[in-house]
């Protein structure tokens, strides 16, 4: 119960954060990938910000034996830079810069319970349902993703 | 066009970085929004924390601008079928890259993870690729 009370006020938490950021505004997250028009880096100190005091509470977490609220550390394991890494993060890229959504502004601008966002968000489900099912196929799983189907996430 | 905003930018991320750091130091969890909503779809034992943190995600949209913050976006003008293919895209792209902006982008960078760092320069690149397409043209 602590567990699921504390993971919620984080989730709370990184969202006022994506709020604030600048991160759940498309138009935005877009002019920050706009390289070539008139660029807005905001977005890079966003993450600097973000990775700064992510890698401090990380360092701190690597000092202790187990989570305060008991567990194990679920830390990614794998460290191969593989061709499904690669290939799924150019597809992610894609839709990233169509829309200037991920998947953590889309979930807080879910609340605004627009239209767009719940195509968007719907759209994006059936995306993740949709590798689960290419993952599962029968035939090919070797080719691209074998090696990714008992591996942690690493997000 | 937007303007540049580095002071609420350097905030809201370290805020991000904050709850990315509480996340893993009292509950041992990774804060990667892909990982966390598609491991929320199939695993069922683990199910919980990752629906509460979901919950806490979109309950900030409500009770943050309450306090100040700004509202969360309306999208009001936005094309859905070009929404609805780029959901797809993000969803599977992203589960099959193991982690989006926030696993790879943040947490990764954050633990000088290579894997996630390789991830994150070929997502901007190609997001950056598609903007420049989208906005500007084959031409640039």
């Amino acid at each position: 119960m602590a567990r699921t009370v504390a993971s919620f006020l984080c989730g709370l938490l990184f969202g006022i954060g994506l709020l604030i950021s600048g991160m759940t505004e498309p138009s935005k997250v877009q002019g920050f990938l706009d390289i070539f028009g008139a660029w807005d880096a905001t977005l890079a100190f966003v993450m600097g910000g973000a990775v700064a005091v992510a890698g401090a509470g990380f360092a701190l977490a690597r000092k202790r034996a187990a989570p305060v609220l008991g567990g194990n550390f679920a830390w990614p394991s794998r460290r191969d830079t593989d061709a499904p890494l690669i290939i799924g993060s150019a597809i992610f890229g894609i839709g990233w810069g169509l829309s200037g959504i991920c998947p953590g502004p889309a979930l807080v601008n879910l609340a605004a319970l627009s239209a767009p966002i719940i195509v968007f968000v719907a759209a994006m489900l059936l995306g993740m349902f949709g590798f689960e099912l290419w993952e599962r196929r029968p035939a090919g799983r070797d080719v691209a993703t074998g090696a990714a189907v008992a591996a942690p996430s690493d997000g | 066009m937007h303007d540049f905003t580095p002071l609420s930018g350097l905030i809201g991320g370290a805020l991000i970085g904050l709850a990315a750091a509480m996340l893993m130091l009292f509950t041992g969890r990774l804060a990667g929004v892909s990982g966390i909503l598609g491991g929320a779809l199939t695993s069922g034992s683990d199910r919980a924390w990752r629906l509460a943190f979901i919950a806490g995600l979109i309950v900030a949209a409500v009770v943050a601008p309450l306090f100040g913050a700004p509202s969360p976006a309306r999208l009001a003008s936005s094309n859905l079928v070009l929404l609805a293919v780029a959901g797809l895209l993000v969803g599977f792209g992203s589960r099959m890259g193991n982690g989006c902006t926030s696993g790879h982008g943040v947490c990764g960078f954050a633990r000088i993870s290579t894997r996630s760092i390789v991830a994150t320069l070929v997502f901007m690149a190609v997001a950056a690729a598609t903007v420049a397409i989208l906005r500007h043209g084959f031409g640039g």
